[in-house]
């Protein structure tokens, strides 16, 4: 065993022994995939937002010719290249494999046969002189994508951020059947390890670890040879032990580093990045060749594949034409997976394009279905489980559509690795529960979104109906208060003339009532005539007096 | 004696102070659950609940006065949510409301319009645009789908379309459900 190959120090909690299934694929070398009749290139073979289509049907483009570019002011999204020379037909939706049918829109081009590259495409010159941004720049150009299965744009994964001092190379490669990184390896050895240095030297990186399983002993030591040879010291091959899914990234970093990433972190937060080994050699080719991402190695093994082996194949190729050139022949009930058979998606057909996250196209003969059984809690899947939840709980809470419980359980730290569903004696399909628990949140999160946007919409009209209504009284208020105001202002130079009047008119009232005053007989009497009629009024009241007394008894 | 209730005034005053302080300064000014059960209704102001509005069903339900089966829009889960919240039993959606149904929006035929403005006053989110005798047009991404609009407008050009999911929404069906073990026996 050379310097450079250490043995892994730590191990990740559960998982599984699998049979790996890799020998037949690796028989043959991987071989370049016959240019299909028709290529459908979708705008989005990654995570974030889809690329925006810059050529129109009709139009003519060569091989490595930019035909979605980003869209500006979003980071997180890829360009799209023509896998090859040829024609553009339309631009329509077609469906992307993935765990759920899903319309995408795509570039359908025609290919000529001829082959022939875009003049863009040219090699970078001394790429290690080059500062971070501008090698940055070439991989956001080349529209590299992680090309393990997430498909996470490799430029983001490209930004220093002062604490990451660990580069972690996934070649872990745990899922059965999947050989395209070992073969990548073994026939491309040199060519990854310069991918590393030029990610080592966008990232400023010291060190980096090499993740291999053990059951990939060429590919072990091919990298080691290519690591003598370049002479370089700070890249380590680490092997570590088969155990299924010791290339789940936070599997492979606790494996390697012993350290566990937290509940909502990312590897970033505590100094690492990791890397498909797979990007890693896109990124080489695309700085070495000037080759921006439009072919890939794709595993085609399965049942009923009758040369099962490694194809370089074009994106936008049909699963369907890759299957034929692997002389598949289709028997009894099959079905067709992307991926492996763990975590790979399952396809109701073969009519599918190879995207850039298409590691592999299996086969596999459907087995008996057989019907779930109740849940008898054994606990096997908390045994296995390799991001250490209580699968078992994460069931009970997603059958009762107690989904702030299953979130209380970190339903989202599953990998959906499907060791649970594997283990289950009661063969109760566990992932799919949790993906139907993770997609029903965020519908439920976006609906949320949307109804409290719906409210602040409808409390603001319910606000400005009210200030209108305010408005309009403090208007009418004001209004009529300035018409009163108006008129108040005509009167006062009447006024005047109204005062006159009333003084007239006060005066002859006084006159009249002091003429009424003189004409009484009553006025100015003398003391005698007071003194009689005060007589007489004193007779009159007793006279009443003794005319109601009678009565009253 | 003296220095106990010298004592006891002064602590009586000051926490009196504090009380009176905190009734003030943390004054709580709407009723806290009506504001819990509105967050969790779906906002669509469509009044199938019988009641002018999400927050006045909110406000019907806190009273006691309203069922939390009574909103069709948000179906089962808006009636899981609400009786998580509330401690009650879950129960079916009371089917005089209205049934659960996929999300739609509607949508203006710009021919037929005549531009009364009739639907952009029922229009509980503003979500039409328009104005007098001019064409009218409905901003799909704020449509709720409460379909107010339909019963004013005097020569129906306003029709019902099922919404557009913006992005890859993806959905997963819940699998077939296995049995509880007592189930089985």
């Amino acid at each position: 065993m050379s310097g450079n190959i250490i043995k892994a120090k730590y191990q990740f909690h559960g998982g599984l022994k699998l049979k790996g299934h890799k020998e037949m694929s690796m028989r043959s070398d991987i071989a370049a995939a016959k240019i299909p009749d028709k290529l459908i290139i979708p705008l989005q073979q990654h995570i974030g937002k889809p690329a925006k289509a810059i050529v129109t049907p009709g139009e003519t483009v060569l091989k490595g010719q930019c035909i979605a570019k980003l869209d500006n002011g979003n980071n997180v999204t890829a360009a799209v290249h023509a896998s090859t020379s040829g024609e553009v037909i339309t631009i329509e939706q077609h469906p992307l494999p993935g765990f759920v049918k899903q319309l995408a829109d795509c570039i359908i081009i025609k290919p000529d046969n001829e082959d022939k590259w875009h003049p863009s495409v040219q090699p970078v010159e001394n790429p290690l002189a080059l500062d971070k941004e501008s090698l940055k720049q070439i991989l956001i150009e080349a529209g590299i994508v992680g090309l393990g299965g997430a498909g996470f744009p490799t430029h983001i994964k490209l930004v220093q951020d002062k604490n990451i001092d660990t580069l972690i190379i996934n070649a872990a490669e745990c899922e059965p059947y999947i050989t395209c990184d070992a073969m990548l390896i073994k026939e491309q050895g040199s060519k990854i390890i310069q991918g590393i240095q030029f990610i080592l030297h966008a990232l400023d990186v010291k060190q980096c670890l090499i993740g291999i399983e053990d059951n990939k002993p060429h590919a072990i030591k091919t990298l080691s040879v290519a690591l003598e040879n370049s002479n370089i010291k700070n890249i380590q091959i680490v092997e570590v032990p088969t155990r299924y899914p010791a290339g789940g990234e936070k599997q492979l970093i606790k494996t390697l580093t012993g350290k566990e990433i937290a509940i909502n972190q990312l590897p970033r937060d505590a100094g690492i990045i990791c890397h498909n080994i797979a990007t890693v050699y896109a990124v080489a080719t695309a700085i070495i060749e000037g080759k921006p991402l439009i072919d890939r190695t794709v595993t085609v093994t399965g049942d009923n594949v009758n040369q099962p082996r490694n194809l370089q194949v074009l994106i936008g190729t049909s699963m369907q034409d890759v299957l034929d050139e692997c002389r598949y022949t289709p028997y009894g009930s099959q079905e067709i997976i992307m991926g492996g058979p763990m975590m790979g998606n399952h396809l109701d057909s073969s009519d599918y394009p190879v995207i850039k996250t298409t590691n592999c196209i299996l086969v596999k003969n459907k087995e008996a279905e057989s019907p779930s059984l109740p849940c008898i809690r054994c606990g096997e899947c908390a045994r296995v489980c390799p991001a250490n939840l209580l699968p078992q709980q994460l069931y009970w809470y997603t059958r009762a559509k107690d989904l702030d419980r299953v979130q209380d359980y970190q339903i989202f730290s599953c990998i959906e690795c499907g060791c649970c569903d594997y283990v289950c004696p009661s063969h109760i399909p566990l992932v799919q529960f949790y993906r139907y628990a993770k997609t029903e949140i965020w519908t439920q999160e976006a609906d949320k979104k949307k109804s409290d946007h719906a409210r602040q919409r409808h409390e603001f009209r319910q606000l400005r109906i009210e200030r209108k209504k305010k408005e309009d009284a403090e208007r009418k208020a004001k209004k009529k208060a300035l018409l009163q105001k108006k008129q108040g202002i005509d009167t006062s130079e009447q006024d005047a003339k109204k005062a006159a009047i009333e003084a007239a008119l006060e005066r002859v009232k006084s006159r009249q009532t002091e003429q009424t005053a003189i004409a009484k007989n009553t006025s100015n009497l003398t003391e005698e005539q007071q003194k009689k009629i005060e007589e007489v009024e004193k007779r009159r009241k007793a006279k009443l007096n003794k005319q109601n007394k009678p009565e009253d008894k | 004696m003296l220095t106990a209730i010298i004592a006891l005034s002064i602590l009586a005053i000051a926490f009196g102070l504090l009380l009176g302080f905190a009734a003030v300064r943390y004054k709580v000014k709407s009723n806290p659950v009506v504001d819990q059960i509105d967050a969790l209704l779906p906002q669509t102001q469509c009044g199938q609940c019988t009641y002018p509005g999400c927050h006045p069903y909110a406000e019907a339900i806190a009273k006691g006065e309203a069922d939390i089966n009574q909103c069709p829009p948000g179906g089962e889960t808006t009636i899981l949510a609400l009786a998580d919240l509330l401690g009650k039993d879950p129960k079916p959606l009371n089917e005089e409301h209205g049934e659960h149904a996929e999300k739609t929006v509607v949508y203006i035929d710009e021919n037929v319009c005549i531009g009364c403005t009739l639907c952009i006053q029922a229009c509980p989110v503003d979500a039409i645009l328009g104005a007098a005798k001019q064409m009218h047009t409905v901003i799909t991404d704020e449509c709720t789908g409460c379909d107010l609009c339909i019963p004013p407008c005097p020569v129906d050009c306003i029709h019902i379309i099922p919404a557009v999911e913006e992005g890859n929404k993806i959905t997963v069906e819940l699998p077939d459900t296995p049995l509880l073990l007592k189930e089985l026996t």
